[in-house]
């Protein structure tokens, strides 16, 4: 299998303190990751050094082939990106944001015009194309999202808490989504709050004070805690948390 | 114990905008005792934070009652204001005070100082206290969250809402949370409380279920769970995703979904042969295909009342 995602002891400081503490772990093509830990466990610094967007002060990674420390801007054309909290422009049309998001990842105009047709097609959004996003649906808005950040047919896409508040209908939409890209190829790197999808990735690794404590399978971890559900397992681990949040 | 701290009375709101009108609440009525936990459970854009700005005196209904506390949320409003702590969905402390600045301020508004309700933050504020000289702005999520309660309950309200509290908060501090929520409660404080994560609802004394601006459902969750009519089943296969497409497919089956490492799947008819559909779909190539009948939880009652309403898309 081929490796998408690499690292080695990876570290970054912030002053004294240790976000992430030498973490090491692997991706595969194809494969659906969830990255789990408590808010300040380290999650949010290390999906932004594997995005290219912060140096690590040490330790080695390697995304979509590249470098992180002195590749990222091959990087960043390498992948794509979502969270809840951000991903769309809600002034702009739907057609609009696909345009500006295949022409930010150097896509041709005609090759955004074809492709453009046919992901409006699968996902229903045709007749839509000059609808401004603010005034669609919210589940139509987030399966949109993530085909806008797919769009550019990146290697990975990164979601960071892409399902937070939506309901329970559509979040599982949303994850039918990321099976089929991931059925494609799509190697797909998640973070939720949400430990019933945790049980839908291939593998996890739950983060504790800056480091991985735990990587498996969903059904190896909790064979390996001796508990029925991931939600037991996240429990038993962050419990052990002994650094405060600021 | 059977006082109503909040009753609504046929609560509706209705937005005009120049082409069309837009309900954000139909007919809401609930009413939530002394020292009752209320859970206000849906997804985002159901009407809860409508519900609770009209409750706490912010917005004016366009149609029906409402009491907190024995006062009229629009006639009494200032005699509302001061019984109640209200923690809105989005942060609304002051980012460039401080966290022990922020405190004050709110102590003092409510002409009450933070020595004399110590003792009702005390839980909370002791994991904030290492960070009190900081800008509240600058604390991480679940941080804030705790100041946020902390500010709402200085003036020791009778009367708490709390709007998405945990939204976007890891399972652990989430339950820190609730176990405050249960505290106050037993100490008669009656909360309001809305939340996205279904998870959260069998926490509650009582729970309410709103989507689209209606209510559809108000009970205890046990009892909640039991109005759970169609027949349920949990599937598990080697090739999820084939599974499910595939138990789609099949006529009998009302719906289908993933619910953590197996697909939840009722069914049209209570006799329906789902031995025989099982032998079925090992012919069909699956691998490793076992069922069993379960109990279902809140979130397959939310999804059964829901199923018929909404398209799938989120409206």
């Amino acid at each position: 299998m081929e490796r998408v995602i690499e690292v080695e002891h990876l570290e970054k400081k912030f002053g004294n303190f240790t976000a992430v503490d030498h973490i090491s772990f692997h991706v595969e093509r194809g494969e659906i990751f969830g990255f789990l830990g408590a808010n300040g466990a380290g999650k949010t610094t290390a999906m932004r050094m594997l995005c290219g967007l912060s140096k690590p002060t040490s330790g080695t990674g390697r995304v979509v082939g590249f470098d992180i420390a002195r590749e990222s801007e091959k990087i960043k054309r390498g992948i794509g990106y979502m969270s809840q909290k951000f991903s769309l422009y809600e002034n702009l049309t739907v057609r609009e944001n696909i345009r500006l998001y295949g022409g930010i990842y150097g896509m041709r105009r005609s090759e955004i015009r074809d492709k453009m047709d046919r992901v409006l097609g699968d996902l229903g959004l045709l007749e839509e194309r000059n609808t401004q996003v603010r005034l669609l649906p919210q589940g139509v808005k987030q399966r949109l999202a993530f085909s806008v950040a797919a769009f550019h047919e990146p290697q990975v896409v990164f979601l960071d808490e892409p399902t937070g508040g939506v309901d329970p209908a559509v979040r599982r939409m949303f994850w039918e989504l990321i099976y089929q890209a991931a059925a494609d190829g799509i190697t797909v790197f998640v973070t939720t709050h949400y430990m019933d999808e945790a049980e839908y990735c291939d593998r996890v690794s739950i983060m504790v004070d800056g480091r991985i404590e735990a990587l498996g399978t969903p059904a190896a971890l909790k064979q390996q805690y001796g508990v029925p559900g991931m939600q037991e397992v996240f429990y038993l681990l962050a419990r052990r948390a002994q650094r405060k949040e600021g | 114990m059977n006082l109503a701290m909040i009753l609504a009375e046929n609560i509706g709101m209705t937005y005009r905008q120049v082409l069309k009108e837009i309900v954000a609440l139909k007919e809401i009525s609930i009413e939530v005792k002394e020292g009752e936990v209320f859970g206000l459970i849906g997804p985002d854009g159901a009407g809860k934070s409508t519900l609770f700005r009209i409750l706490t005196t912010l917005l004016l209904p366009t149609r029906g009652r409402a009491f907190v506390g024995g006062f009229d949320v629009i006639d009494q409003y200032r005699e509302v204001r001061n019984i109640v702590g209200y923690m809105p969905g989005k942060f609304s402390l002051y980012q460039d005070l401080s966290v022990e600045e922020n405190l004050h301020f709110f102590a003092n508004v409510f002409d009450t100082t933070i020595q004399s309700n110590y003792d009702q933050i005390k839980e909370i504020y002791e994991q904030l206290a290492p960070f009190k000289n900081r800008k509240a702005g600058a604390l991480s999520g679940g941080m804030k969250q705790k100041l946020g309660l902390c500010c709402a309950l200085i003036h020791k309200p009778k009367v708490l809402f709390l709007d998405e509290p945990t939204t976007g908060v890891d399972p652990v501090s989430r339950k820190e949370f609730w176990d405050v929520l249960k505290r106050l409660g037993k100490e008669g404080m009656s909360v309001l409380v809305s939340t996205p994560y279904m998870d959260e609802a069998r926490l509650c004394d009582r729970i309410g279920l709103i989507f689209h601006g209606e209510l559809l459902a108000v009970d205890t969750p046990d009892r909640l769970i039991r109005k759970h009519d169609k027949k349920l089943v949990a599937f598990r296969a080697r090739d999820m995703y084939r599974l499910l497409r595939d138990i789609r497919e099949e006529p009998g089956v009302y719906s289908c979904f993933t619910f953590g490492d197996s697909l939840h799947t009722t069914f049209r008819e209570g006799d329906y042969p789902v031995e025989r559909f099982a032998a079925s779909l090992r012919e069909a190539g699956h691998v490793g295909v076992e069922w069993n009948e379960i109990e279902a939880g809140i979130e397959d009652y939310f999804m059964m009342l829901t199923n018929d309403i909404s398209d799938g898309t989120g409206h």
